[in-house]
């Protein structure tokens, strides 16, 4: 049951990724890749919140929303290989900004959700 | 849509990986670190192929580089690890874990690039490398 729901999930996490990839490429067409950003930073915030709430027991919850879903909304090879192009364009500064920014705001937001989950959480 | 297909396949994978490979239960996420570095590395091997080397189907880019590879590595569960390693009072391990997944994940990039472009070269293509 549980590899079916974290294929379900990922199955619309994906596209959604693309998705808001492209959105935010198109209103912010610059080098910094925002669209990768923004996902993994969202969905940082968004697993936060639901480990929160949910806690342990709910693992199927978690396979379908988080494994799934979350785990395929975001990525870490996009994020790298973009950090990479940027180096290997020569835009170093912009690449180490980018895992700078990432790290630091996805840190941020895994422990913002976090916080809001379990604040929220049924007692 | 090919990017859902592949985000499922990819997402298999990061679960399969994860029941393969030890809980290390308050140590060191193997897990995910080595989901992560081994996508990474094979996605730097994929666009070196589609931009450099031979055109792509139409799907080829969006089912294995966004689908599959994207759904198979995580930044999320990478955040929520690392959190929950810093909650654990784990910050040594915590740390290490954050800082060395980007290093080890941009280098995998780099490292999977370089075979590609390495393996697209050394293939003899109708003597155009071997003819004098």
């Amino acid at each position: 049951m549980t590899p079916l729901l974290v294929c379900l999930g990922a199955a619309l996490g994906a596209p959604a990724r693309w998705a808001l990839d492209r959105a935010v490429q198109r209103r912010h067409d610059s080098a910094f890749p925002w669209g990768t950003f923004v996902v993994n930073v969202s969905g940082s915030l968004a697993l936060g919140m639901l480990l929160g709430v949910v806690g342990a027991d709910e693992a199927p919850l978690v396979a379908l929303l988080g494994t799934g879903f979350l785990g395929a909304f975001t990525t870490y090879s996009t994020f790298a290989v973009e950090t990479l192009r940027l180096f290997e364009q020569g835009a170093g500064r912009l690449a180490a900004a980018n895992v700078a920014a990432s790290l630091a705001a996805g840190m941020l937001a895994a422990f913002v959700g976090w916080s809001l989950g379990t604040a929220i959480a049924p007692a | 849509m090919a990017v859902g297909l592949g985000g499922a396949l990819g997402a298999l994978a990061r679960w399969a990986v994860a029941e393969v490979v030890p809980d290390p239960g308050p140590g060191f996420p193997w897990a995910t670190f080595v989901t992560n570095v081994s996508g990474s590395l094979l996605l730097g091997a994929l666009l070196v192929w589609v931009l450099e080397v031979a055109p792509p189907g139409r799907y080829l880019r969006p089912f294995l580089g966004v689908g599959v590879l994207g759904g198979f590595t995580t930044f999320s569960a990478y955040t929520a690890e690392t959190r929950a390693l810093l909650s654990d009072g784990r910050a040594g391990v915590a740390m290490l874990y954050l800082a060395g997944t980007a290093v080890a994940a941009v280098a995998g990039a780099w490292a999977g690039a370089v075979l590609a472009r390495r393996v697209a070269g050394v293939a003899p293509v109708r003597g155009t490398r071997r003819s004098r």
